[in-house]
């Protein structure tokens, strides 16, 4: 065992965690009796009829196994696979994601140049960031007039404040030894903003996309519950009314993993942009 | 002939922060010759860094002119380059890249390879080479730093160069090594430095001439002291000159106890305000064309 490195050791204290888990859970979730086992009674008062319950695990790993080799098929409204479900919840994700980063990146930029415009718009963006988007939904749905667009509409508002507050937070940091060494070397605003500014608030920006991102996941789930239709939200509310709540599982799953992947992205990109001074 | 840069009657004044003004300093007025090494000496709060961002066009003065090459300054420009205290090279690029940013801004119509040939040339000038120049400033020593941010600055060539302290945050040992390549550097390059320090020896070592300044508040610059120490020179071997002491001990004097004296001394109206030009010169009088100078005199320019 001393020979092993932390991350090793880290990895197979995991690996443990995880099997003594699913152990656990799958010991604690009583097993329905088959058929033939049943007696007269049981049969005639319909007790032995399958029941909605927790999965077990075993369970879980067969619907996942099903549902992820053929994660595309399209059954009509209420049956596509996992995949073509978390694509719909990726796609208005990420239009209402760049939408947001589109307005709140130069926007941030500006308000982070002027101490002037940091004050003005601050109270509005105090006021504005905590509402919880969802609250904003029923405006939308009758603004808008398109649920699609409305969920859409949702995750722009959710995202677009922790771009908007670290970039500007970022850019008004930025050290002024730097925009002196940009002022005697007669670079134009515009230079400046791009060759000094952006690489060293990139960093801020970046921590900024990496919430708003996080966040947009985590509402678009509940968004997709209220708007239906497609999506992963949806899919679990609709499993849920279906009483699959082996599917409920497996969906819950799947959230977690594409919420993690997407939050590594950003991890990565942020790590190409931070320096250390 | 006009001086090359011209500083008249700088005055600076801040708000004291209870309501009155706080003078820093008062029509302070110097001259700088085209080529000249001129090291500025004075006590904190004199207004010295505040001098230098005038110069630099980063700050503007209350009152007065600053006239480089015939021209007001106004404004920074790459005609005046900056070497900051604290190094100032970007974090996020590399050694070169940093030289090559100042260079790309000085020749914007060079290609990138000239760009790169060109910075590559100045940072071996300032001996680094190799592996070195790739690496990130935070991978590098304080010395070294500073050594790429004197490498970027004479890489532009810029018609005066302005030293902040440049070696105020630098061991004792390797201000020394760093001392040695500014002047190889700037041997080579003919360039006009201003420059401050709060090290008397480092002053004598690099400069042609000393200004002094009295204490604030109203500081003004009192003495220009000429260093007759025959170039080049070479900090075990200055120490040997008959002149050496005799100016150490001159400006030691001054800082110590002059600077005081001299301080918040109301100008007269009518004065020129030039400094007051100091030489000392202690070596064999029959070697100097102008005989029977005394060994020491100050001169009203």
């Amino acid at each position: 065992m001393g020979t092993l490195s932390l991350n090793q050791r880290a990895a197979l204290l995991s690996v443990l965690m995880l099997v003594v888990g699913l152990l656990i859970w799958e010991a604690a979730i009583p097993a329905q009796k088959a058929a033939e086992e049943l007696t007269e009674y049981e049969r005639l008062t319909g007790a032995g009829s399958a029941k909605a319950g927790v999965p077990p695990p075993s369970q879980v790993f067969a619907k996942a196994w099903e549902q992820l080799s053929n994660p595309f098929y399209d059954a009509g409204p209420n049956d596509k696979g996992i995949g073509i479900q978390i694509g719909y919840s990726i796609y208005r994700v990420l239009t209402g994601y760049l939408l947001a980063a589109l307005i709140a990146i130069p926007f941030g930029f500006l308000i982070g140049m002027s101490q002037v415009a940091y004050k003005a718009f601050n109270p509005f963006i105090q006021v504005l960031r905590p509402i919880s988007p969802l609250a904003w939904m029923p405006l939308a749905l009758f603004i808008i007039g398109d649920s699609e667009a409305s969920a859409i509409f949702v995750i722009f508002i959710c995202s677009i404040w922790p771009m908007l507050i670290n970039t500007a937070f970022g850019v008004a940091g930025v050290r002024e030894d730097w925009v002196n060494v940009a002022r005697t070397h007669e670079l134009g605003p515009i230079k400046t903003a791009f060759t000094v500014i952006l690489p060293a608030a990139a960093p801020t920006i970046l921590t900024g996309m990496r919430i708003s991102i996080g966040i947009a996941w985590l509402v678009i789930v509940a968004a997709e519950m209220l708007v239906g239709g497609t999506g992963i939200g949806y899919y679990v509310w609709n499993e849920w009314n279906n009483l699959d709540l082996t599917s409920v599982v497996f969906s819950i799953l799947m959230i977690g993993v594409v919420g993690m992947l997407l939050d590594a992205m950003f991890g990565l990109l942020q790590r190409r942009v931070t320096y250390a001074e | 002939m006009k001086p090359y840069l011209s500083v008249e009657k700088l005055t600076q004044r801040f708000p004291d922060g209870t309501g009155g003004e706080l003078t820093v300093f008062e029509n302070a007025s110097f001259r700088v010759e085209k080529g000249e090494f001129v090291v500025i000496l004075g006590h904190s709060g004199c207004g010295k860094s505040t001098i230098m961002n005038i110069l630099a066009g980063l700050a503007d003065p209350t009152s007065g002119v600053v006239i480089m090459d015939g021209q007001e300054v106004k404004g920074p420009s790459l005609d005046r380059g900056v070497v900051f205290q604290n190094y100032s090279l970007l974090p996020w690029l590399t050694t070169l890249k940093n030289v090559m940013f100042g260079v790309k801004a000085r020749h914007p119509e060079w290609t990138k390879k000239q760009v790169e040939d060109h910075a590559t040339k100045f940072l071996a000038m300032v001996g680094l080479e190799g592996d070195v120049i790739h690496r990130k400033p935070s991978q590098l020593s304080g010395g070294m730093r500073q050594r790429v941010s004197i490498a970027r600055a004479f890489a532009n060539h810029p018609k005066l160069l302005l030293l902040d302290e440049p070696f105020g945050a630098l061991d004792a040992l390797t201000r020394g090594t760093i001392q040695d390549e500014l002047l190889n550097i700037w041997g080579q390059m003919e360039q006009t430095v201003f420059m401050i320090t709060h090290d008397i020896d480092e002053a004598i070592l690099l400069a042609d001439r000393i200004l002094l300044m009295t204490n604030g508040p109203k500081a003004r610059v009192a003495e220009s002291v000429e260093i007759t120490i025959p170039r080049p020179r070479n900090r075990t071997e200055i120490v040997e000159h008959p002149n050496y002491y005799a100016i150490r001990n001159h400006l030691v004097q001054f800082l110590g106890k002059r600077s005081k004296e001299l301080a918040g001394q109301p100008t007269e109206a009518g004065q020129t305000n030039a400094p007051e030009t100091v030489r000392i010169d202690l070596t064999d009088p029959a070697d100097d064309p102008e005989d029977k100078r005394p060994a020491l005199k100050a001169v009203n320019s």
